[in-house]
Formats: structure tokens, sequence, C-alpha cells
């Protein structure tokens, strides 16, 4: 297929994509490989890795930092995940209806998006997380309200431009619902951009999510990598595995996402290739 | 022409501390349970009546359009409310901590546009070089990188490995340095939060001012300039960087706000006293006044500077259509 010979004709993109497999593969494995779970106690504490047994060593309790390391994969690529297609969801459906129908719900939305440029946008999802209780359900909701406005701008410019279309037209004069014209018209040719921005939305959030559980807002029954570095910061100075090790999945992930993203977005826009 | 726009833009500021306002009056009410709650639970014991005493105190009582307007009110008076921990007025502990966090995102900005103008104009004086390439591998490293954990690693390296600079704070404790002595105590404990804080923006005004650049040195007044005879320099500098930079002011007032998000996290790995430190107590001790009193002044503080840059923007660039 042209899009994936596209896809697959940049270096970057083959690495990105095979990085995100293996950890995909490693987060759904986790719990079949680690039975006990990442809070079980293997041994003595701050064991250097390469320690009998302990590839990654381990941490500040004594805990397998491998295993909390393949379950904190888990966590990042859940909310990452659902995270963006929450968002994404909410996007389409404001940005379509602004961009199909514009007038006043289209200045309400535009307004709407200008106010999420302006405000602080961690600083509220500290807020939203922290009075709905952190816990996993929150910190997807906080993440998804706070970046929807991102996808229903772009969602809106692509409306914009494609509603007068003559093949919308054409559906019109046949007689086809707005609701028809919006979901099997407008939308499937309006799809290119709003993957390209939906792939970087990944990355962001898992950067979100790790720095929410950092600040001690993520869940608190979860082991995910920002609450593995929290939780080693009074080691960081004799032991660096226990911060350095979860920051670079942390870093690697991301990256992968990030240049999935760019070859996406260059597969699916040949001509506007950066 | 330009008063009225700035008229215009003064009101829409004006339209944002609204909207603010009545979306934080709204955040308090996902608070679970109300201040009574939160109160009698601190003082320990909680009967009816004295539930019932502390929401006739907080005008909890009323229908909500008054609380509402209460709440707006005070706020528009700037009274934030008062904390549930210190019992302080909330208005009072932003103040006290809102310089040092001024100080270090100016640094922070500083470092970033220099240093992002600098490398982004190298690098798109030979597009495709070694250099160029170096420019774009950082940057995409530093968009991947946790802020907070990118803080560790400095502390890491430059205060614990090579003990080259102070690890946390703002100044040495105990060492009551005064005057130009307790500035250059000041500049070296800044040197770590504020370079952790630039580097993602300085890698992305590379970006921004290497692209910029590729496109205006496509331009005809540059060739113009060049046909007159002026010198390489003279037109990389007055003719292309001049053009290039103002995508980069409105740029620069855009992510004020992504500024104030990354500065609550390096504050809190660096102990630096400033609002971010203070956001996390306030999460971490369910102070939840404090907490809404943050969201409200940086919102605040981001659509002001939001404001400056549009004006900068209309003055550096005179065509721009203004009232937009």
């Amino acid at each position: 297929m042209n899009f994936a010979r596209r896809f697959f004709s940049r270096p970057t993109a083959i690495l990105g994509f095979a990085i995100f497999v293996a950890i995909v593969v490693i987060a759904l494995a986790a719990p079949l490989i680690f039975a006990r779970g990442p809070f079980n106690i293997v041994g003595m504490p701050l064991l250097p890795p390469g320690a009998p047994g302990l590839w990654a060593g381990s941490d500040v309790l004594g805990r397998d930092m491998m295993v909390g390391l393949a379950y904190g994969a888990r966590i990042s690529l859940l909310v990452g995940v659902t995270s963006t297609l929450c968002a994404v969801g909410l996007g389409i459906f404001f940005g379509a209806i602004a961009g199909y129908y514009g007038g006043v719900v289209d200045d309400l939305l535009m307004r709407f998006t200008e106010f999420f440029q302006i405000i602080p946008s961690f600083v509220l999802l500290m807020v939203l997380v922290a009075f709905m209780q952190p816990s996993l359900a929150s910190t997807v909701i906080g993440i998804a309200l706070i970046s929807w406005p991102q996808v229903a701008r772009v969602v809106r410019g692509e409306f914009l431009a494609l509603r007068s279309h003559e093949f919308v037209e054409a559906a019109r004069v046949l007689g086809m619902r707005d609701a028809g014209i919006i979901f099997t018209q407008i939308l499937p040719n309006a799809l290119p951009p709003i993957v390209a921005v939906s792939s970087m939305m990944v990355g962001t959030a898992i950067l979100t999510e790790s720095a929410l559980s950092f600040l001690g807002l993520g869940d608190p029954n979860l082991l995910s990598w920002g609450s593995m570095i929290e939780g080693a910061r009074s080691a960081m100075w004799v032991a660096w595995w226990t911060t350095v090790l979860p920051g670079l999945s942390i870093m690697v992930t991301v990256l992968a996402i990030n240049f999935i993203g760019d070859g996406l977005n260059d597969a699916l826009n040949p001509r506007r290739g950066r | 022409m330009k008063l009225r726009y700035i008229a215009a833009r003064l009101v829409k500021t004006v339209l944002v501390a609204i909207a603010v306002v009545v979306l934080s009056f709204f955040l308090i009410r996902l608070a679970p349970g109300d201040a009574a709650t939160v109160m009698a639970g601190q003082s320990g014991f909680a009967d009816e009546a004295f539930m019932k005493s502390l929401r006739a105190e907080y005008g909890l009582d009323q229908p909500m359009p008054v609380q509402f307007w209460k709440y707006a009110t005070a706020v528009a008076q700037g009274d934030l409310g008062t904390s549930y921990v210190r019992g302080q007025k909330v208005a009072a502990i932003i103040l006290e901590r809102l310089p040092n966090t001024l100080l270090l995102d100016a640094f922070a900005l500083v470092v970033a546009a220099a240093g992002g103008i600098w490398l982004g104009s190298a690098a798109a004086r030979r597009p495709g070089s070694a250099g160029d390439s170096a420019v774009t591998v950082l940057s995409m490293l530093f968009y991947a990188v946790p802020q907070f954990w990118l803080g560790m690693m400095m502390v890491l390296v430059f205060a614990v490995w090579l003990a080259w600079l102070p690890p946390f704070g703002i100044e040495t404790m105990g060492a009551d340095y005064t005057g130009l002595a307790r500035v250059g105590d000041i500049a070296q404990h800044i040197i770590l939060p504020g370079m952790t804080l630039a580097l993602y923006f300085l890698a992305s005004y590379a970006r921004l001012t290497r692209t910029a650049m590729i496109e205006v040195a496509d331009r005809d007044f540059v060739k113009t300039a060049r046909a007159k005879g002026i010198s390489e320099r003279q037109v990389a500098r007055r003719h292309i960087l001049r053009n290039a930079l103002i995508p980069l002011v409105t740029y620069a007032g855009l992510q004020a706000s992504i500024l104030v998000g990354g500065s609550v996290l390096v504050e809190n790995v660096f102990s630096w006293p400033g609002i971010g430190t203070l956001a996390y107590e306030a999460v971490k001790t369910r102070d939840n006044p404090v907490l809404l009193g943050i969201f409200i002044v940086t919102a605040l503080l981001v659509s002001l500077f939001n404001l400056i840059t549009d004006i900068a923007y209309s003055i550096a660039d005179p065509r721009v259509e203004l009232g937009r």
C-alpha cells in the first residue's frame, strides 16, 4: 500500500514504530511475566542494576525496578491512548458542529478554544484532578478536558474548508441529512490532519501523566513511571538508577510516539511534508 | 487605529478574566464536600449546629447566584479567600511567592530566546549541515524529555557529581548575604532551575527561527538587498533575522501558559520558593483556596503577558492588519 510505503520510508518512523511495538508487548505481557505485581518486595533496597536476579536493580523499598518499569508502561500507554481518544472524540464533535454550521456556535467555540490557549492548562489540570480525587479515571478525564480544544480547532478548520466542496453539495442535493453529511462525507476527508495532531497528543499526554504522578496526583494504587521517580527522590543522590531508568523510559516512549507522529504526518499529507 | 486595537485587546483580556472567575467558581463545586466539611474535619469535631454556623459564616447556605456574586466581587477586590491550612489570606501568600517565580520565568525566557535565536539562525545559514541536524535532533529530544526529570538529571550531574552549582533553594541558607554578594548567590542558584525550564523553549525557538529564516531568505526584498550590494552579514541581520523574529513574538505569547505550568514542576524539583512549590504544598495539604488562587493569578498573568506580546507584535510588524 502506498501509505505504508510512504510511512516506512522514513528511518525515524521505522525506529519509532519498532520501539513502540516493543513497549506495547512489554505492557501487555507484564502481568504474565511478573505475576506478583510491581509492589512485591524481592530483596534488599537500593541494589544496583546487575545484582543477582535484578537487571535493573531494586528501589527504595527493595522492589524489583524491572517489574515497576514494565507495569509503568501499562499506565503510560493506557493514559496516553485513552485520554487522547476522549479528547479526539470531544474535539471532533464540537469542531464538526462549529465548522459545519458556522455562526454563533462557531464563534462560541473559537472564543472557548482561545480561552484554553491562554489559561495555564497544567495548573488547571492540577486543580481538576485534586478536586476529583486522584485516580486513573480523573487523570484521563482531566487530560482529555484540557486537550480537546486543540483537536476542535483543527477539525473546525477542515470542516470549514470542505463544507462548500462539490461532493458535499451533491450529498445535500441527494437529500442526505446533516449528520450523514458530517460523518460519512466530510469527516473521512478531514481525517489526515486529525490523525497527525492526535498522534502528537499521545506523547504529550504521557508526559503530563508522569508530571501529575510525580506531584503525587496520580492514582495512589498504581505504580507509574512518574510515581517511581517521585518515590525515588530521597534516594537519587545515592542510587541514580532509581531516577534515571523510569525517566529514560518516559523519554524513549514519547520519542518513539513523536517519530511515529512525524511519519504519519508525512505519509498522510505528502504535499504538506516539512 | 492602533489605540482602537489596544482597547479591543484590553476588553478581551477583561473577558478572559471574567471567564477565569466563572470557571473557578464551578471548579470549587467539583471539590468533594464544602468549606464547612473541610474545616470541621480539621478542627476535629463536627456536630450539626457547628456545621450550620460555619455554613452561615461562609455564606454556603445562600442560593447559588448570591454565592457567585459574593465570590466574584471578592475576587475583583483581590480577596482570594483564606488558606485552610495557614489561616492567612491567600492573596498575601501568593504575592509573597510571586516575585521568585517571575524571576525564574524571566530568566528562562531570556535564555531560551537568546539561545534559540542564535542556534536557529546558525542552523538556517547552512541547512542540511551537521550543525543543522544537531539542532533538529536536540529539539526532538527536548520535546520528549519530562521537564521535572531533566531537572533531577541536572542536579545529579552539576550539583552532585561535578559539584559546580547548588542543588536547590534560591539562596544559601544561613549565609545572610547582602548587596552584590546576595545577587551573586541568587545568580548561582538560578542557573540549574532556569536552564531546565529554558531548554524546552530554547529547542522550540531554535526550530521556529530556523524555519522562519529559511522562508524569509527566499523573499524578493532579500534579493533586492543583496543586489544593492549590502554585505551578507547585514542582509542576514537586518533583513532576514528581523523579519523572521516576528512570528516568534506571537509564539512566545502562546507559550506563556506552558512556561507557567513548567515552572510549577521545576520549582518543585529545585525547592524554588515560588508559586510552583506553593501549588505543590497546597495539593498535598488539600488547601483548595490556595490552589484556586494560584489558578486565578497565573491565568491573569498569562493573559496580561499575551496582551503585551500582541501589542509588541503590532509594533514590530506595522503591516499587520489589526483588530482581528
